[in-house]
């Protein structure tokens, strides 16, 4: 099978994307002192999460919903939720 | 909308029952409680069933035979698994067992599913027994008030500015189980507690899947890897046949992941192109790339499954297995459906939704098949966090194949003394082997 990015397997999938509201927030002072940016990076297969100058960027567009980033979150450190109905991920697959 | 066993002098609701989220757990309760009479509302914040779930995709199915007889001669399910083939990998070598038996094909033991076409359809068996479907309907919050008795009650649930009311509310919500958590029923878990699933769909042509994976016609196999495929990570990966795709994943667990320095996709990426599997995937296309957070912390995860309004089922209540061998959650979760919705029935039916009134419930699951393998396995989770299985043991395994195989004109060995060589240069100590192989037979 052919090697492929994250990109590129994302892009096989559906989104409708909430362009009003993003269902992330992040902390950023706490992301940074509990650890949580490194681990969020780490755990989520989207690649939702990276990290520019010390800051945590968020790419809520391609969010797979998993709910991955909160189980391994700092308390208050992130803020996750699902997105508002008929937005986000479609899986014509699952 | 006026429920139909509206008493004068009870509060006013929308439907006795509101049901959250439509995957099996939810649609099952939801058709069982309309079939007992109930009104049901069946609230899914997909666009429609199915499209926010995932699984891996083998559901072991005999539990919802219970519900709908020969489900799977009119449901779309993909393979009948007729065949396990498990495989300890290591970078250039593959130690397996593969069981093929007929004994698995009839009656159907397990088959392949992928959500988004096998939701529907369940969610399609609760609106035929007369369940108002609404999809697109993301639920915010439980509403909650204090009841005669003093004690706080669920009495429906918030969903924008929308309030629904409803003598009970279940909540299938999934394994973020928000509202179980918002009431106080769930914890949020340790991180040795979770997993997370990455999965792959993988066009191919049926006739391609059925030649490399020796199977024919509507059945299919069902391979679990560990070792090489996590990069040494707990966990696993599998590989399932589809009618006409593979299901390729892997599950990591999330605390030895974040402690090894690696990304789920690195892992993720390892395992997709891993020359073990090269032949099972090649030409290949990925058509879908998703995700789910898997509860592997077993029977301790269970906790309080009602209050009073509430109860909460399958994947939200925490009730998945994995014995290493089999990995379960649809099937625990129709159990888990199957006992709710009896219990739910019986408590409107009796006029008393409080805790006490919903107890049944607990004592339904106690004694059916859920939590009865719950317990049979609840040493399952620490044993999967002893390390051997993940590297050493593979490689031993293989070094043991390598020396029975290998005829390099050296003078040949017994078995025994091959082994015995091996297990000397293997990092794996006697004393290791001994103790998880004696927590190995205890705990699966």
């Amino acid at each position: 099978m052919k090697t492929t990015t994250v990109p590129e397997r994302l892009a096989a999938n559906r989104f409708e994307i909430d362009e009003d509201e993003s269902h992330i927030e992040v902390d950023q002072e706490l992301c940074r002192t509990t650890g949580t940016g490194k681990a969020i990076i780490a755990v989520c297969p989207a690649g939702v999460y990276s990290e520019q100058d010390g800051e945590i960027l968020v790419d809520y567009a391609a969010c797979l919903e998993c709910g991955t980033c909160l189980a391994v979150a700092a308390p208050g450190a992130l803020k996750w939720r699902y997105p508002r109905g008929g937005f986000g991920v479609s899986f014509r697959e699952g | 909308m006026t429920a139909s066993t509206q008493d004068a002098g009870e509060p006013e609701v929308d439907f006795d029952v509101v049901v959250v989220g439509s995957g099996p757990a939810g649609s099952v309760a939801a058709y069982r409680l309309a079939q007992a009479g109930l009104s049901v509302v069946l609230i899914e914040r997909g666009e429609a069933p199915g499209s926010k779930n995932l699984s891996g995709g083998v559901l072991y199915g005999r539990v919802l035979d219970e519900v709908f007889p020969g489900f799977a001669d009119e449901a779309p399910v993909e393979r009948r698994i007729t065949r396990h083939v498990t495989t300890f990998l290591t970078p250039d070598s593959s130690v397996g067992i593969d069981y093929a038996g007929r004994a698995l094909a009839e009656p159907v033991n397990a088959v392949t599913v992928l959500r988004a076409r096998f939701d529907p359809w369940l969610a399609g068996k609760a609106e035929e027994a007369g369940v108002f479907l609404m999809p697109g309907v993301r639920v915010d919050s439980l509403l909650t008030e204090t009841g005669p008795d003093g004690a706080t009650r669920v009495v429906g649930v918030q969903a924008g500015d929308d309030q629904l009311r409803a003598r009970v509310v279940v909540a299938a919500d999934g394994v973020n189980s928000f509202l179980a958590r918002s009431i106080g029923l769930r914890r949020k878990e340790p991180t040795n507690h979770m997993a997370v699933g990455v999965k792959a769909v993988v066009k191919l042509p049926r006739g391609v899947i059925e030649d490399r994976f020796g199977v024919t016609g509507d059945e299919g196999a069902a391979h679990a890897i560990v070792g090489d495929c996590t990069l040494g990570i707990g966990g696993g990966g599998f590989l399932y046949t589809n009618t006409e795709s593979l299901s390729l994943g892997v599950v990591l667990r999330l605390d030895d992941l974040v402690r090894s320095g690696r990304t789920a996709i690195e892992v993720f990426e390892h395992y997709s192109q891993h020359p073990g599997l090269a032949h099972y995937l090649r030409d290949g296309e990925i058509v879908e790339y998703g995700s789910h957070l898997v509860a592997e912390g077993g029977l301790a995860m269970v906790g309080e499954v009602a209050t009073g309004g509430l109860v909460v089922v399958g994947e939200a209540a925490g009730l998945t297995i994995n014995s290493g061998l089999t990995v379960r959650g649809m099937d625990l979760a129709i159990g888990s459906a199957i006992a709710a919705s009896d219990a739910v029935a019986e408590a409107v039916a009796a006029g008393d939704v409080s805790a006490a009134g919903l107890a049944g419930y607990r004592r339904r699951l106690d004694a059916s098949f859920v939590m009865q393998d719950m317990r049979t396995y609840a040493k399952a989770p620490a044993f999967l966090e002893r390390t051997g299985m993940y590297g050493a043991y593979g490689e031993l395994a293989a070094s043991i194949f390598e020396g029975v195989f290998t005829l390099d004109g050296t003078p040949r060995k017994h078995l025994t003394k091959v082994a015995w060589e091996a297990f000397r240069r293997s990092p794996v100590r006697a004393r290791q082997l001994v103790s998880d192989g004696w927590a190995g037979v205890k705990a699966l």
